[in-house]
Protein backbone atom coordinates (compact mmCIF):
# COMPACT_ATOMS: atom_id res chain seq x y z
CA UNK A 1 0.00 0.00 0.00
CA UNK A 2 1.99 3.35 -0.91
CA UNK A 3 1.69 6.42 0.98
CA UNK A 4 1.23 8.59 -1.87
CA UNK A 5 -1.84 10.62 -1.50
CA UNK A 6 -2.27 13.56 -4.02
CA UNK A 7 -0.58 15.23 -6.98
CA UNK A 8 -0.32 18.64 -6.67
CA UNK A 9 1.31 21.52 -8.89
CA UNK A 10 4.13 22.77 -8.39
CA UNK A 11 3.32 26.14 -9.72
CA UNK A 12 -0.15 27.23 -7.96
CA UNK A 13 -0.95 24.41 -5.03
CA UNK A 14 -3.66 23.05 -7.00
CA UNK A 15 -4.47 19.15 -6.08
CA UNK A 16 -5.55 16.24 -7.95
CA UNK A 17 -6.28 12.63 -7.27
CA UNK A 18 -3.42 10.23 -8.44
CA UNK A 19 -4.02 9.74 -12.29
CA UNK A 20 -1.86 9.74 -15.11
CA UNK A 21 -1.86 13.35 -15.85
CA UNK A 22 1.21 15.70 -15.64
CA UNK A 23 0.00 18.86 -15.78
CA UNK A 24 -2.10 21.22 -13.63
CA UNK A 25 -5.44 22.68 -15.32
CA UNK A 26 -5.73 25.85 -14.34
CA UNK A 27 -1.81 27.07 -14.72
CA UNK A 28 -0.34 24.51 -16.67
CA UNK A 29 2.78 23.67 -13.95
CA UNK A 30 4.21 20.81 -13.46
CA UNK A 31 2.32 18.13 -10.84
CA UNK A 32 4.03 16.53 -8.07
CA UNK A 33 3.45 13.62 -5.91
CA UNK A 34 2.95 14.22 -2.15
CA UNK A 35 3.05 11.79 0.78
CA UNK A 36 1.71 10.79 3.95
CA UNK A 37 5.03 11.83 5.48
CA UNK A 38 3.87 11.40 9.17
CA UNK A 39 2.70 7.50 8.52
CA UNK A 40 5.50 6.97 6.25
CA UNK A 41 8.04 8.04 9.27
CA UNK A 42 5.94 5.00 11.67
CA UNK A 43 6.71 2.69 9.25
CA UNK A 44 10.11 2.87 7.73
CA UNK A 45 13.52 2.20 9.65
CA UNK A 46 16.73 2.37 8.65
CA UNK A 47 16.72 -1.80 10.12
CA UNK A 48 13.65 -2.28 7.57
CA UNK A 49 15.43 -0.69 4.43
CA UNK A 50 18.33 -2.60 5.26
CA UNK A 51 16.66 -5.87 5.40
CA UNK A 52 15.01 -5.37 1.90
CA UNK A 53 15.52 -6.26 -1.31
CA UNK A 54 19.01 -5.45 -2.82
CA UNK A 55 17.98 -3.08 -5.68
CA UNK A 56 16.08 0.09 -5.60
CA UNK A 57 13.05 -1.76 -4.34
CA UNK A 58 14.03 -1.46 -0.55
CA UNK A 59 12.79 2.41 -0.52
CA UNK A 60 9.68 1.47 -1.70
CA UNK A 61 7.30 2.60 1.04
CA UNK A 62 8.87 6.45 -0.22
CA UNK A 63 8.11 5.45 -3.47
CA UNK A 64 4.03 6.06 -5.31
CA UNK A 65 3.49 2.31 -6.37
CA UNK A 66 0.95 0.05 -4.87
CA UNK A 67 1.60 -4.06 -4.82
CA UNK A 68 3.26 -5.89 -6.91
CA UNK A 69 6.08 -3.69 -8.81
CA UNK A 70 8.33 -4.60 -12.01
CA UNK A 71 11.61 -5.87 -10.53
CA UNK A 72 14.62 -6.35 -13.47
CA UNK A 73 16.86 -5.78 -10.97
CA UNK A 74 17.83 -1.80 -11.04
CA UNK A 75 19.12 -0.26 -8.38
CA UNK A 76 21.37 0.12 -5.43
CA UNK A 77 24.46 0.32 -7.48
CA UNK A 78 27.92 0.76 -6.14
CA UNK A 79 28.99 3.79 -4.47
CA UNK A 80 33.03 3.57 -4.88
CA UNK A 81 35.59 5.16 -3.21
CA UNK A 82 37.30 7.07 -5.83
CA UNK A 83 41.34 7.38 -4.14
CA UNK A 84 42.83 6.97 -7.81
CA UNK A 85 40.54 9.86 -9.34
CA UNK A 86 40.59 12.37 -5.84
CA UNK A 87 44.56 12.32 -6.07
CA UNK A 88 44.66 12.98 -9.41
CA UNK A 89 42.30 15.86 -8.88
CA UNK A 90 42.98 17.08 -5.38
CA UNK A 91 40.45 15.41 -3.42
CA UNK A 92 40.57 13.22 -0.52
CA UNK A 93 37.45 11.56 -0.06
CA UNK A 94 35.85 11.14 -3.49
CA UNK A 95 32.92 8.63 -4.34
CA UNK A 96 31.41 7.81 -7.45
CA UNK A 97 28.10 6.49 -7.49
CA UNK A 98 28.40 4.23 -10.38
CA UNK A 99 24.79 3.70 -12.07
CA UNK A 100 26.38 1.97 -15.40
CA UNK A 101 25.25 -0.97 -13.75
CA UNK A 102 21.89 -0.70 -14.23
CA UNK A 103 20.23 -3.30 -16.40
CA UNK A 104 20.27 -1.28 -19.20
CA UNK A 105 23.23 0.20 -18.00
CA UNK A 106 21.88 3.71 -17.23
CA UNK A 107 20.20 5.25 -14.47
CA UNK A 108 17.19 5.56 -16.42
CA UNK A 109 16.05 2.34 -15.01
CA UNK A 110 15.23 3.95 -11.73
CA UNK A 111 12.75 6.53 -13.11
CA UNK A 112 11.27 3.84 -16.01
CA UNK A 113 10.50 0.81 -13.02
CA UNK A 114 8.59 3.20 -10.95
CA UNK A 115 6.82 4.69 -14.51
CA UNK A 116 6.30 0.94 -15.82
CA UNK A 117 5.12 -0.45 -12.68
CA UNK A 118 2.25 2.75 -12.31
CA UNK A 119 0.95 2.48 -16.25
CA UNK A 120 0.17 -1.20 -15.01
CA UNK A 121 -1.85 -0.14 -12.25
CA UNK A 122 -3.31 2.36 -14.08
CA UNK A 123 -4.31 0.06 -16.52
CA UNK A 124 -2.74 0.85 -19.47
CA UNK A 125 -1.93 -2.14 -22.03
CA UNK A 126 1.08 -0.06 -23.98
CA UNK A 127 3.57 2.06 -22.94
CA UNK A 128 4.94 5.21 -24.90
CA UNK A 129 8.28 7.30 -25.02
CA UNK A 130 10.46 9.09 -27.70
CA UNK A 131 14.21 8.20 -26.81
CA UNK A 132 17.71 8.94 -28.60
CA UNK A 133 18.88 6.10 -26.47
CA UNK A 134 18.83 5.12 -22.78
CA UNK A 135 15.39 5.95 -22.39
CA UNK A 136 14.43 3.91 -24.82
CA UNK A 137 16.21 0.54 -24.05
CA UNK A 138 14.83 0.97 -20.47
CA UNK A 139 11.13 1.50 -21.26
CA UNK A 140 11.19 -1.34 -24.31
CA UNK A 141 13.26 -3.86 -21.33
CA UNK A 142 10.87 -3.19 -18.68
CA UNK A 143 7.92 -3.18 -20.80
CA UNK A 144 8.94 -6.71 -21.98
CA UNK A 145 8.90 -7.64 -18.43
CA UNK A 146 5.55 -6.17 -17.69
CA UNK A 147 4.09 -7.70 -20.45
CA UNK A 148 3.09 -4.31 -22.08
CA UNK A 149 2.91 -3.74 -25.74
CA UNK A 150 5.68 -0.73 -26.55
CA UNK A 151 6.11 2.05 -28.93
CA UNK A 152 9.74 3.59 -29.13
CA UNK A 153 9.63 6.65 -30.94
CA UNK A 154 13.50 7.58 -32.34
CA UNK A 155 15.05 10.35 -34.51
CA UNK A 156 16.01 8.34 -37.93
CA UNK A 157 19.54 9.98 -37.13
CA UNK A 158 20.69 7.81 -34.21
CA UNK A 159 23.56 5.37 -34.66
CA UNK A 160 22.56 1.47 -35.28
CA UNK A 161 24.45 0.15 -31.73
CA UNK A 162 22.02 2.07 -29.77
CA UNK A 163 19.01 0.92 -31.72
CA UNK A 164 19.68 -2.49 -31.58
CA UNK A 165 20.02 -1.81 -27.30
CA UNK A 166 16.38 -1.18 -27.75
CA UNK A 167 15.24 -3.27 -30.28
CA UNK A 168 16.00 -6.68 -28.75
CA UNK A 169 13.29 -6.64 -26.43
CA UNK A 170 11.30 -5.82 -29.55
CA UNK A 171 9.27 -2.73 -28.93
CA UNK A 172 7.54 -1.29 -31.84
CA UNK A 173 10.01 0.91 -33.02
CA UNK A 174 9.13 4.26 -34.88
CA UNK A 175 11.45 5.99 -36.76
CA UNK A 176 10.60 9.34 -37.21
CA UNK A 177 11.60 11.52 -40.16
CA UNK A 178 12.25 14.93 -39.27
CA UNK A 179 14.10 17.07 -36.43
CA UNK A 180 14.18 16.65 -32.77
CA UNK A 181 11.71 19.67 -31.93
CA UNK A 182 9.16 17.82 -34.57
CA UNK A 183 9.22 14.94 -33.04
CA UNK A 184 8.88 16.76 -29.90
CA UNK A 185 5.67 18.30 -31.34
CA UNK A 186 4.58 14.79 -32.68
CA UNK A 187 5.09 13.10 -29.44
CA UNK A 188 3.04 16.26 -27.24
CA UNK A 189 0.03 15.26 -30.07
CA UNK A 190 -0.02 11.06 -29.69
CA UNK A 191 -0.35 11.87 -26.05
CA UNK A 192 -3.70 13.28 -26.75
CA UNK A 193 -5.23 11.13 -29.40
CA UNK A 194 -4.10 7.99 -27.83
CA UNK A 195 -4.76 6.24 -24.62
CA UNK A 196 -1.09 4.76 -23.76
CA UNK A 197 0.90 5.77 -20.77
CA UNK A 198 3.34 7.87 -21.85
CA UNK A 199 6.39 7.31 -19.92
CA UNK A 200 7.70 11.07 -19.29
CA UNK A 201 4.14 12.62 -19.97
CA UNK A 202 1.74 11.56 -19.00
CA UNK A 203 3.19 9.34 -16.21
CA UNK A 204 5.95 11.70 -15.40
CA UNK A 205 5.34 12.47 -11.84
CA UNK A 206 5.27 8.97 -10.90
CA UNK A 207 8.64 8.67 -13.48
CA UNK A 208 10.28 11.16 -11.45
CA UNK A 209 10.01 9.88 -8.14
CA UNK A 210 12.51 6.88 -9.05
CA UNK A 211 15.51 9.15 -9.14
CA UNK A 212 14.97 9.84 -5.70
CA UNK A 213 16.16 6.69 -4.50
CA UNK A 214 19.63 7.86 -6.24
CA UNK A 215 19.69 10.21 -3.01
CA UNK A 216 18.62 7.56 -0.63
CA UNK A 217 21.18 4.71 -1.79
CA UNK A 218 23.99 7.45 -1.53
CA UNK A 219 23.39 8.26 1.97
CA UNK A 220 22.67 4.61 2.98
CA UNK A 221 25.83 3.37 1.60
CA UNK A 222 27.81 6.47 3.66
CA UNK A 223 26.41 5.05 6.46
CA UNK A 224 23.18 6.96 6.31
CA UNK A 225 24.62 10.44 5.99
CA UNK A 226 24.39 12.99 3.26
CA UNK A 227 27.47 14.15 1.45
CA UNK A 228 28.88 17.38 1.50
CA UNK A 229 29.12 18.01 -1.94
CA UNK A 230 27.38 15.99 -5.22
CA UNK A 231 28.15 16.70 -8.63
CA UNK A 232 25.75 15.65 -10.89
CA UNK A 233 24.33 16.15 -14.69
CA UNK A 234 21.60 17.53 -15.57
CA UNK A 235 19.57 17.51 -19.33
CA UNK A 236 15.78 17.86 -18.13
CA UNK A 237 17.11 18.70 -14.86
CA UNK A 238 14.35 15.68 -12.96
CA UNK A 239 17.41 13.49 -11.53
CA UNK A 240 19.19 16.66 -10.02
CA UNK A 241 16.31 17.93 -8.21
CA UNK A 242 15.04 14.24 -6.91
CA UNK A 243 18.54 13.18 -5.66
CA UNK A 244 18.30 16.62 -3.60
CA UNK A 245 14.43 15.27 -2.81
CA UNK A 246 15.67 11.98 -1.84
CA UNK A 247 17.76 13.55 0.60
CA UNK A 248 15.41 15.70 2.43
CA UNK A 249 12.63 13.24 2.83
CA UNK A 250 15.43 10.76 4.59
CA UNK A 251 16.31 14.37 7.08
CA UNK A 252 12.29 14.81 7.11
CA UNK A 253 11.96 11.13 8.55
CA UNK A 254 14.96 11.35 10.73
CA UNK A 255 16.63 8.74 9.22
CA UNK A 256 20.13 11.28 8.46
CA UNK A 257 20.83 14.65 9.99
CA UNK A 258 20.04 17.88 8.19
CA UNK A 259 21.18 18.20 4.63
CA UNK A 260 24.12 20.36 4.08
CA UNK A 261 24.66 18.98 0.45
CA UNK A 262 26.39 21.53 -2.02
CA UNK A 263 24.58 20.49 -5.61
CA UNK A 264 26.65 21.45 -8.24
CA UNK A 265 24.98 20.61 -11.56
CA UNK A 266 27.32 19.79 -14.61
CA UNK A 267 25.98 20.13 -18.70
CA UNK A 268 28.19 20.19 -21.77
CA UNK A 269 28.87 24.05 -23.04
CA UNK A 270 26.58 22.56 -26.75
CA UNK A 271 23.87 22.47 -24.76
CA UNK A 272 23.84 24.42 -21.21
CA UNK A 273 20.79 26.27 -21.07
CA UNK A 274 20.15 25.45 -16.91
CA UNK A 275 24.38 27.07 -16.37
CA UNK A 276 23.57 29.92 -18.85
CA UNK A 277 20.48 31.10 -16.65
CA UNK A 278 22.80 30.57 -13.47
CA UNK A 279 24.94 32.31 -14.63
CA UNK A 280 23.13 35.07 -15.63
CA UNK A 281 21.54 35.05 -12.44
CA UNK A 282 17.87 34.37 -13.52
CA UNK A 283 15.12 31.88 -12.29
CA UNK A 284 14.44 31.53 -16.40
CA UNK A 285 15.73 28.98 -18.88
CA UNK A 286 15.85 29.72 -21.79
CA UNK A 287 15.92 26.98 -24.77
CA UNK A 288 18.69 26.44 -27.04
CA UNK A 289 19.30 24.35 -29.97
CA UNK A 290 21.85 21.19 -28.97
CA UNK A 291 25.02 21.15 -30.43
CA UNK A 292 27.46 18.35 -28.38
CA UNK A 293 28.28 14.88 -28.26
CA UNK A 294 26.83 14.78 -25.20
CA UNK A 295 23.32 13.74 -26.63
CA UNK A 296 21.99 11.41 -23.71
CA UNK A 297 21.79 15.06 -21.90
CA UNK A 298 21.29 17.14 -24.81
CA UNK A 299 17.88 18.64 -23.50
CA UNK A 300 18.00 22.19 -24.58
CA UNK A 301 14.01 23.27 -23.56
CA UNK A 302 14.44 21.49 -20.18
CA UNK A 303 11.36 20.67 -18.43
CA UNK A 304 12.65 21.24 -15.12
CA UNK A 305 15.56 23.39 -15.60
CA UNK A 306 13.62 25.80 -13.16
CA UNK A 307 13.58 23.50 -10.58
CA UNK A 308 16.78 22.53 -11.00
CA UNK A 309 18.47 26.00 -11.14
CA UNK A 310 16.86 26.50 -7.81
CA UNK A 311 17.82 23.70 -5.78
CA UNK A 312 21.51 24.30 -6.87
CA UNK A 313 20.92 28.12 -5.57
CA UNK A 314 19.26 26.84 -2.33
CA UNK A 315 21.81 24.55 -1.74
CA UNK A 316 24.65 26.82 -2.18
CA UNK A 317 25.82 24.79 -5.10
CA UNK A 318 27.18 26.08 -8.62
CA UNK A 319 26.41 25.29 -12.08
CA UNK A 320 29.11 24.40 -14.71
CA UNK A 321 29.99 23.78 -18.60
CA UNK A 322 32.65 21.48 -20.24
CA UNK A 323 33.55 21.62 -23.70
CA UNK A 324 33.16 18.31 -25.70
CA UNK A 325 36.92 18.13 -25.65
CA UNK A 326 36.83 18.07 -21.67
CA UNK A 327 34.32 15.62 -21.24
CA UNK A 328 36.35 13.03 -23.51
CA UNK A 329 39.60 13.60 -21.39
CA UNK A 330 36.24 13.13 -18.53
CA UNK A 331 35.62 10.22 -19.61
CA UNK A 332 39.47 8.83 -20.55
CA UNK A 333 40.34 9.92 -17.00
CA UNK A 334 37.48 8.12 -15.07
CA UNK A 335 38.12 4.81 -16.65
CA UNK A 336 42.42 5.05 -16.48
CA UNK A 337 42.15 5.78 -12.76
CA UNK A 338 39.31 3.84 -11.51
CA UNK A 339 38.08 1.42 -14.42
CA UNK A 340 34.77 2.87 -14.97
CA UNK A 341 34.04 3.21 -18.46
CA UNK A 342 31.16 6.01 -19.12
CA UNK A 343 29.47 7.49 -21.06
CA UNK A 344 29.72 11.28 -22.11
CA UNK A 345 27.49 12.47 -19.45
CA UNK A 346 29.99 10.62 -16.98
CA UNK A 347 32.89 12.85 -18.57
CA UNK A 348 30.54 16.19 -18.10
CA UNK A 349 30.67 15.00 -14.46
CA UNK A 350 34.29 14.28 -14.16
CA UNK A 351 35.72 17.41 -16.48
CA UNK A 352 33.07 19.72 -14.47
CA UNK A 353 34.45 18.41 -11.44
CA UNK A 354 37.66 19.02 -12.25
CA UNK A 355 37.15 22.48 -12.66
CA UNK A 356 35.18 23.11 -9.22
CA UNK A 357 37.87 21.90 -7.41
CA UNK A 358 40.40 23.67 -9.44
CA UNK A 359 38.74 26.45 -8.72
CA UNK A 360 37.86 26.09 -4.97
CA UNK A 361 33.99 25.72 -5.28
CA UNK A 362 34.67 22.09 -4.01
CA UNK A 363 37.43 21.72 -0.47
CA UNK A 364 40.15 19.27 -0.67
CA UNK A 365 38.52 17.35 2.65
CA UNK A 366 35.02 17.57 1.19
CA UNK A 367 33.23 14.49 1.32
CA UNK A 368 31.72 14.34 -2.21
CA UNK A 369 29.77 12.28 -4.63
CA UNK A 370 30.19 12.11 -8.62
CA UNK A 371 27.14 10.22 -10.18
CA UNK A 372 27.92 8.53 -13.11
CA UNK A 373 24.45 7.99 -14.45
CA UNK A 374 25.16 5.62 -18.24
CA UNK A 375 27.28 3.27 -19.54
CA UNK A 376 30.65 4.11 -22.08
CA UNK A 377 29.57 1.22 -23.97
CA UNK A 378 27.00 3.00 -25.60
CA UNK A 379 29.08 6.34 -26.94
CA UNK A 380 32.10 4.12 -27.43
CA UNK A 381 32.65 5.92 -30.68
CA UNK A 382 33.59 9.36 -29.19
CA UNK A 383 36.95 7.73 -27.65
CA UNK A 384 37.47 5.37 -30.49
CA UNK A 385 41.26 7.02 -30.51
CA UNK A 386 42.19 5.24 -27.55
CA UNK A 387 42.40 1.83 -29.80
CA UNK A 388 46.66 2.06 -30.25
CA UNK A 389 47.42 -1.67 -30.38
CA UNK A 390 50.99 -2.33 -30.27
CA UNK A 391 50.72 -5.10 -33.68
CA UNK A 392 53.33 -7.98 -34.16
CA UNK A 393 54.00 -11.07 -35.19
CA UNK A 394 53.53 -14.16 -32.95
CA UNK A 395 56.89 -14.78 -31.86
CA UNK A 396 58.52 -13.98 -28.31
CA UNK A 397 61.56 -12.38 -30.22
CA UNK A 398 58.44 -9.89 -32.32
CA UNK A 399 57.37 -9.08 -28.90
CA UNK A 400 60.38 -8.24 -27.33
CA UNK A 401 61.71 -6.21 -30.08
CA UNK A 402 58.55 -4.12 -30.31
CA UNK A 403 58.83 -3.51 -26.33
CA UNK A 404 62.41 -2.53 -26.33
CA UNK A 405 61.89 -0.09 -29.43
CA UNK A 406 59.37 1.57 -26.44
CA UNK A 407 61.06 1.39 -23.78
CA UNK A 408 59.27 -0.90 -22.15
CA UNK A 409 60.44 -4.15 -21.79
CA UNK A 410 60.65 -5.88 -18.11
CA UNK A 411 61.79 -9.19 -17.77
CA UNK A 412 60.66 -10.74 -14.57
CA UNK A 413 60.82 -14.07 -15.35
CA UNK B 1 -11.95 22.04 -32.47
CA UNK B 2 -8.75 21.22 -31.08
CA UNK B 3 -6.52 22.53 -28.07
CA UNK B 4 -2.85 22.75 -28.01
CA UNK B 5 -0.87 23.78 -25.22
CA UNK B 6 2.63 25.95 -25.83
CA UNK B 7 5.42 28.18 -24.60
CA UNK B 8 6.23 31.01 -26.39
CA UNK B 9 9.81 32.38 -25.93
CA UNK B 10 10.44 36.20 -27.38
CA UNK B 11 13.53 37.77 -28.32
CA UNK B 12 14.25 41.11 -26.71
CA UNK B 13 12.86 42.51 -30.18
CA UNK B 14 9.50 41.29 -30.46
CA UNK B 15 8.56 42.02 -26.74
CA UNK B 16 6.72 45.67 -27.65
CA UNK B 17 5.17 43.57 -30.82
CA UNK B 18 1.17 42.17 -30.36
CA UNK B 19 2.20 38.90 -31.69
CA UNK B 20 -0.49 37.07 -29.73
CA UNK B 21 -2.99 39.54 -30.77
CA UNK B 22 -2.26 39.05 -34.42
CA UNK B 23 -2.46 34.98 -34.05
CA UNK B 24 -5.73 35.47 -32.88
CA UNK B 25 -6.84 38.30 -35.58
CA UNK B 26 -5.44 36.49 -38.60
CA UNK B 27 -5.37 32.46 -37.62
CA UNK B 28 -8.95 32.11 -35.75
CA UNK B 29 -7.39 30.91 -32.99
CA UNK B 30 -8.23 31.27 -29.03
CA UNK B 31 -5.19 32.23 -26.96
CA UNK B 32 -5.62 31.89 -23.53
CA UNK B 33 -2.50 33.38 -21.46
CA UNK B 34 -1.99 31.17 -18.09
CA UNK B 35 1.65 32.27 -16.97
CA UNK B 36 3.86 34.51 -17.64
CA UNK B 37 6.91 36.65 -17.43
CA UNK B 38 7.77 39.64 -19.92
CA UNK B 39 10.35 42.00 -19.15
CA UNK B 40 11.83 45.24 -21.15
CA UNK B 41 14.22 42.79 -22.13
CA UNK B 42 13.24 38.78 -22.52
CA UNK B 43 10.15 37.39 -22.65
CA UNK B 44 7.94 34.04 -22.73
CA UNK B 45 3.95 33.02 -22.39
CA UNK B 46 2.25 29.56 -21.61
CA UNK B 47 -1.08 29.61 -23.39
CA UNK B 48 -3.48 27.60 -24.89
CA UNK B 49 -4.20 27.87 -28.57
CA UNK B 50 -8.05 26.67 -29.19
CA UNK B 51 -9.15 26.27 -33.14
CA UNK B 52 -9.21 24.21 -36.24
CA UNK B 53 -6.30 21.93 -36.19
CA UNK B 54 -4.76 23.48 -39.42
CA UNK B 55 -5.42 27.03 -37.88
CA UNK B 56 -3.33 26.27 -34.96
CA UNK B 57 -0.72 24.85 -37.06
CA UNK B 58 -0.70 27.96 -39.73
CA UNK B 59 -0.21 30.34 -36.62
CA UNK B 60 2.13 28.49 -34.74
CA UNK B 61 4.04 28.36 -38.80
CA UNK B 62 3.81 32.30 -38.30
CA UNK B 63 4.97 32.81 -35.23
CA UNK B 64 7.86 30.93 -35.30
CA UNK B 65 8.29 32.94 -38.80
CA UNK B 66 8.20 36.05 -36.79
CA UNK B 67 11.16 34.87 -34.36
CA UNK B 68 9.20 33.73 -31.18
CA UNK B 69 10.29 29.97 -30.43
CA UNK B 70 7.66 27.89 -29.45
CA UNK B 71 7.95 24.91 -27.36
CA UNK B 72 5.23 22.05 -25.88
CA UNK B 73 5.11 23.38 -22.48
CA UNK B 74 6.02 20.43 -21.04
CA UNK B 75 9.11 21.03 -22.47
CA UNK B 76 11.32 18.83 -24.45
CA UNK B 77 9.63 15.39 -24.88
CA UNK B 78 12.39 13.18 -26.85
CA UNK B 79 15.13 11.98 -24.00
CA UNK B 80 18.27 10.46 -24.04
Amino acid sequence: MSYAISLRCRKCGGEYPLQPINLCDFCFGPLEVTYDYKSISRCVTRGKIDSGPSTMWRYQDLLPVDGEVIDIGTGFTPLVKADNLGQEIGLEQLYIKNDCLNPTYSFKDRVVAVAITKAREFGFTTVACASTGNLASSVAAHAAKARLKSYVFIPTDIERSKIIGTSIYKPTLVAVQGSYDQVNRLCSKLVDTYHWGFININLRPYYAEGSKTLGYEVAEQLGWRSPDCIVAPAASGLLFTRIWKGLNELSMLGLIEPVDTHMHLVQAAGCSPIVNAFKAGTLHVHPVEPNTIAKSIAIGNPADGYYALKTARESGGTAWAVTDEELVNGMKLLAQTEGIFAETAGGVVIAGLQKMVKSGVIKRNELTVAFITGAGLKTQEVVSDTVQPVTIQPTLEAFEEAFSKLGQATVTA
Amino acid sequence: MAKRRVMFTFPSELIGEPIIYNLGQQFKVVTNIRRADVSENKGWVVLELEGEEKDIERGIAWVTSRGVRVDPVIGDIVEG
